[in-house]
C-alpha cells in the first residue's frame, strides 16, 4: 500500500471521493494540507476573500449541482467565520464536508494561538462532526463524513483535523473505502407499504386536497415524479420558498408560494382543504401562521425523510416517513392500478373556487408612475430578458421575496435562497459556487443594499477565477423588510434601517474590481439595461436599480391568524 | 409527565455532549443523566429522566435517534420497568438521634457505609420517590450531604436494548 502523509490523505481522500473543487482559505494550522493541495492537480481550489463566503460557495455548488459542496478553512478564525454558512446549510438541509485545521493535538486545550473547540463551537448547527485523533483514520472519516453529509436528510459535516497529523514527514499506509457502514446510522431506504396506501385512500377520497411541497423534493430529487403524480390527481399544487421550482412555477395547477408571503390563492387553498399532502416540508412558522388556526378541517399527510419533521409544529393524521422518491414511485404505481379514482366532479367545484381566489390577482401592483422603478418590474424584468431559464440566487429581505413570487422556476435547483436561517450575505458567493457547478448556466444573483454589502468583497474572488455573476441590486436605500415590518407594526418608526447618506458608488465599486457596472433610476431604461447586463457574457455586471423605497412585499399574513388572513396591501386585507 | 428514556450508543467522545447539546438547544429539560459504558465496552449506555407534554416527548425521542452516533431509544416508561437510583447521604447523627437514623435506614433497607462520632454514611438504593421520602423522613435538618447517581433503568420482561 502507498504511503503518505495525513495532509496528502487529505487530498487523495478528496479526489477519490471525486470532487473536483473546493472553497477554501488558508492559514498556520491549514498548512501541510496546502502544501499537498499545492502538489496535486485532481482537485480544484478556490481562494474566497472570507471563509464565510467560502461555505456559502460550498453550498450553492451543492444546491445548483446536488453534488456535495467542500469548505477548507483554518483553525480558529478561519473555522469560526464559516459558521454562518455551515448553519445556513444545516437548516435548508444542504450535504456539504467542511474540513477545518487545528492546533496540534498537544496543544488542543491550552488556548493555543488560533485556537477554537471547532466541533464543539458547530455541534449544533451541523448534521455530525469529527476529530481526528490518529492519522490513519483520515481516509475512513472523509469517506464517513461524505457518507452522512449526502445521505438521509443531507446536511454539513465538519471534520476537524489538528495540524500533527498532517506532518509530511508521518507517512502511514493508505486505504480509500468503496463504501462504509455505521451501524448506528441507517437512513431510511422505503416509506411504509401500509402508509403509503393509507395515503392515497385518503386522497382519493378528498374533496379540495392540495398538495404542498417543500425543499425535500428537491433534494431528494423526485421532482419529476413529483410532477407526474400531481399531474394525475390533478389537484391544486403549492410550494414553500425551498420548494420552487418542484413544479413548474409557470403550470396551470401551480398556485405559487404559500405562507407569511405566499400567494392569496395558495393560503386560501391550504386554509379551506380537506386534505392537505405536505411533501419534503416542514410546517415551520413561517408557513403555518397560528399553528392552532391552520388548516382546521384538513386530514394533514406528511411525507418526510426527516421523522422529526413529523408532528413537530402539527399534529400529523398520516405521517409517512422514507425518501420523496421512492414512496412517490410507488404511489404513482399504485395509483395507476387502482380502480378508485379521486371524484371529478368535487375537483371541478374545487378548481373553480380556487380560480375566483385567482382572479383576485394577488401579484398585481401599481404600474401607473412612468418613472419611478418598482422593486416587482426588477424581476418581471430578469425574468423576461433570462427567459426564465436562469439560476437565481438571493439574499435575504424584500428582494427575495420579489425574487420568489415574481420568477416563475421550472426546474429544481434553479433557485437558490437561505430560506431556513435567512442569511443576509448568502446570495453572492452562492451564486459563485452555482457556476463552478454549473459553467454555462446564466447565473443571476438578485439582492439587496444591503444584503450585497456582507459579502462584496467576493467582487475579488469573481476576477480572478472570471465568473460572470449578474448582480441585480433591488436598491430601495434602506433595509427594506426591517422597514417594512416598522411601517406596519413600530409605527413607522425606521430605527436603524436606512442608511441612505451612505450607501457607496456600486458602479465604481465594481469597477475598482475590475468588473462592469451600471446604475439603472429610471423604468424607461430598465428592460434596455438588463438586456445590456445580461449581454455581458463573460463578465461580471453590477446592476445597480434604484426602486421605489416605499413599496411593501404583498400579500402578508397577518400575525397569530390563520392561513387565510392575510393583509394584501397596505389598505386591504382578508 | 416523567420520563424515563434509555439510550445505546457508540462510546465515543463527544457523544455524551451531542446528547446533553440537543437538551439545551431544543429547550428540553434534563432532571437526571447517567451514562456508563456496557459489557460491550464500545458502547454507551445512557439513562435520563425529563419530562414535558406527550408531543415534546416525542420529539425528544426522535431527536435522540436523529443523532449519528445513537443506536437505540427507549422510553422505559411506555412499559413496565425496573428503576433504580443510588444515594449517599451524610446525616448527622449524635446522642439519641443514632439509634433512630439507624432504624429509619433499616426500614428503607438502607446500609450504614460510614461512621464517625457525629455523622453516618447511608447507602440507599431504590426509585427516585422513596429515596425522596427517606430525606423527608429523617429531616432535612439532618441532612449534611446527599449524592445521587441519577436514574438507571430496564425494561421489565424479555424486551431488550441492544444491537
Amino acid at each position: 500500500m502507498e504511503l503518505l502523509s495525513g495532509a496528502e490523505m487529505v487530498m487523495r481522500a478528496l479526489s477519490d471521493e471525486g470532487v473536483e473543487v473546493v472553497f477554501g482559505y488558508p492559514g498556520g494550522a491549514v498548512l501541510h494540507i496546502y502544501d499537498a493541495l499545492f502538489q496535486q492537480d485532481k482537485v480544484r481550489h478556490i481562494l474566497v476573500r472570507h471563509e464565510q463566503a467560502a461555505a456559502h460557495m460550498a453550498d450553492g455548488y451543492a444546491r445548483a449541482c446536488g453534488r456535495p459542496g467542500v469548505v477548507l478553512a483554518t483553525s480558529g478564525p478561519g473555522a469560526t467565520n464559516t459558521i454562518t454558512g455551515i448553519a445556513t446549510a444545516y437548516m435548508d438541509s444542504v450535504p456539504m464536508v467542511i474540513i477545518t485545521g487545528n492546533v496540534a493535538s498537544d496543544l488542543i486545550g491550552n488556548d493555543a494561538f488560533q485556537e477554537t473547540d471547532m466541533v464543539g463551537v458547530s455541534r449544533p448547527v451541523v448534521k455530525h462532526s469529527f476529530l481526528i485523533r490518529s492519522t490513519e483514520e483520515i481516509p475512513s472519516t472523509i469517506k464517513k463524513g461524505f457518507y452522512i453529509a449526502t445521505t438521509g436528510r443531507p446536511g454539513p459535516v465538519v471534520i476537524d483535523i489538528p495540524k500533527d497529523k498532517t506532518d509530511p514527514n508521518d507517512k502511514y499506509p493508505y486505504y480509500y473505502p468503496e463504501a462504509v457502514k455505521l451501524r448506528s446510522y441507517n437512513p431510511v431506504a422505503r416509506g411504509h407499504l401500509g402508509q403509503i396506501k393509507k395515503a392515497l385512500e385518503v386522497l382519493m377520497n378528498a374533496k379540495r386536497p392540495i398538495f404542498y411541497s417543500g425543499g425535500g423534493i428537491i433534494r431528494g430529487q423526485a421532482s419529476e415524479v413529483f410532477v407526474e403524480f400531481a399531474r394525475l390527481v390533478g389537484c391544486p399544487v403549492t410550494s414553500t420558498l425551498m420548494g420552487l421550482g418542484a413544479y413548474p412555477g409557470d403550470d396551470q395547477q401551480f398556485l405559487g408560494m404559500l405562507g407569511m408571503h405566499g400567494t392569496y390563492e395558495a393560503n386560501m387553498a391550504m386554509h379551506y382543504s380537506d386534505v392537505v399532502f405536505c411533501l419534503g416540508a416542514r410546517l415551520d412558522d413561517r408557513v403555518t401562521n397560528n399553528t392552532e388556526k391552520f388548516c382546521p378541517n384538513a386530514t394533514l399527510v406528511h411525507l418526510d425523510i426527516d421523522p422529526t419533521s413529523i408532528a413537530k409544529t402539527v399534529a400529523c393524521d398520516i405521517p409517512i416517513v422514507g425518501p420523496a422518491k421512492q414512496v412517490l414511485t410507488e404511489m404513482v404505481a399504485l395509483y395507476l392500478k387502482s380502480e378508485k379514482k379521486i371524484k371529478q366532479e368535487s375537483l371541478a367545484a374545487w378548481w373553480e373556487q380556487i380560480q375566483g381566489w385567482r382572479s383576485r390577482d394577488c401579484l398585481a401592483y401599481d404600474k401607473s408612475d412612468p418613472v419611478v422603478i418598482k422593486p416587482q418590474s426588477v424581476v418581471e424584468t430578469l425574468y423576461e430578458v433570462t427567459q426564465g431559464e436562469a439560476i437565481v440566487t438571493s439574499d435575504v429581505g424584500q428582494h427575495q421575496m420579489f425574487a420568489a413570487l415574481y420568477y416563475k422556476y421550472r426546474h429544481p435547483l434553479q433557485w437558490i435562497n437561505s430560506g431556513g436561517l435567512g442569511t443576509m450575505g448568502f446570495g453572492f458567493p452562492a451564486a459563485m459556487g452555482a457556476l463552478f457547478a454549473c459553467p454555462d448556466a446564466t447565473v443571476a444573483c438578485v439582492t439587496g443594499e444591503g444584503s450585497i454589502q456582507m459579502n462584496i468583497q467576493e467582487l475579488s474572488t469573481c476576477l480572478q477565477w472570471g465568473l460572470p455573476v449578474k448582480i441585480i441590486n433591488i436598491n430601495n436605500q434602506a433595509l427594506g423588510m426591517v422597514k417594512q415590518w416598522q411601517d406596519m407594526q413600530y409605527g413607522g418608526r425606521h430605527s436603524e434601517s436606512t442608511y441612505k447618506d451612505s450607501l457607496p458608488n456600486f458602479v465604481k465599486l465594481a469597477e475598482a474590481y475590475g468588473h462592469l457596472g451600471r446604475v439603472v433610476r429610471e423604468a424607461s431604461e430598465l428592460r434596455e439595461a438588463m438586456q445590456w447586463c445580461f449581454d455581458q457574457r463573460d463578465r461580471l455586471v453590477f446592476l445597480d436599480v434604484y426602486v421605489d423605497p416605499h413599496e411593501h412585499v404583498y400579500p402578508m399574513q397577518i400575525k397569530g391568524g390563520s392561513m387565510r388572513d392575510m393583509w394584501l396591501s397596505k389598505t386591504e386585507r382578508t | 409527565m416523567r420520563r424515563i428514556i434509555s439510550v445505546l450508543m457508540e462510546n465515543e467522545a463527544g457523544a455524551l455532549s451531542r446528547v446533553v447539546g440537543l437538551f439545551s438547544q431544543r429547550n428540553y429539560n434534563i432532571e437526571t443523566l447517567t451514562v456508563a459504558p456496557t459489557e460491550d465496552a464500545t458502547l454507551s449506555r445512557l439513562t435520563l429522566t425529563t419530562s414535558g407534554t406527550e408531543k415534546v416527548i416525542e420529539q425528544i425521542t426522535k431527536q435522540l435517534n436523529k443523532l449519528v452516533e445513537v443506536i437505540r431509544v427507549l422510553d422505559l416508561t411506555e412499559g413496565p420497568h425496573i428503576e433504580r437510583e443510588l444515594m449517599l447521604a451524610k446525616v448527622r447523627a449524635s446522642g439519641a438521634q443514632r439509634a433512630e437514623i439507624k432504624r429509619t435506614a433499616d426500614i428503607f433497607r438502607g446500609q450504614i457505609v460510614d461512621v464517625g462520632a457525629n455523622f453516618y454514611v447511608v447507602q440507599l438504593t431504590g426509585a427516585s420517590d422513596k429515596l425522596d421520602a427517606f430525606i423527608e423522613a429523617i429531616g432535612k435538618t439532618l441532612i449534611l450531604e446527599v449524592v445521587r447517581s441519577g436514574v438507571s433503568g430496564v425494561a421489565r420482561g424479555e424486551k431488550v436494548l441492544s444491537l
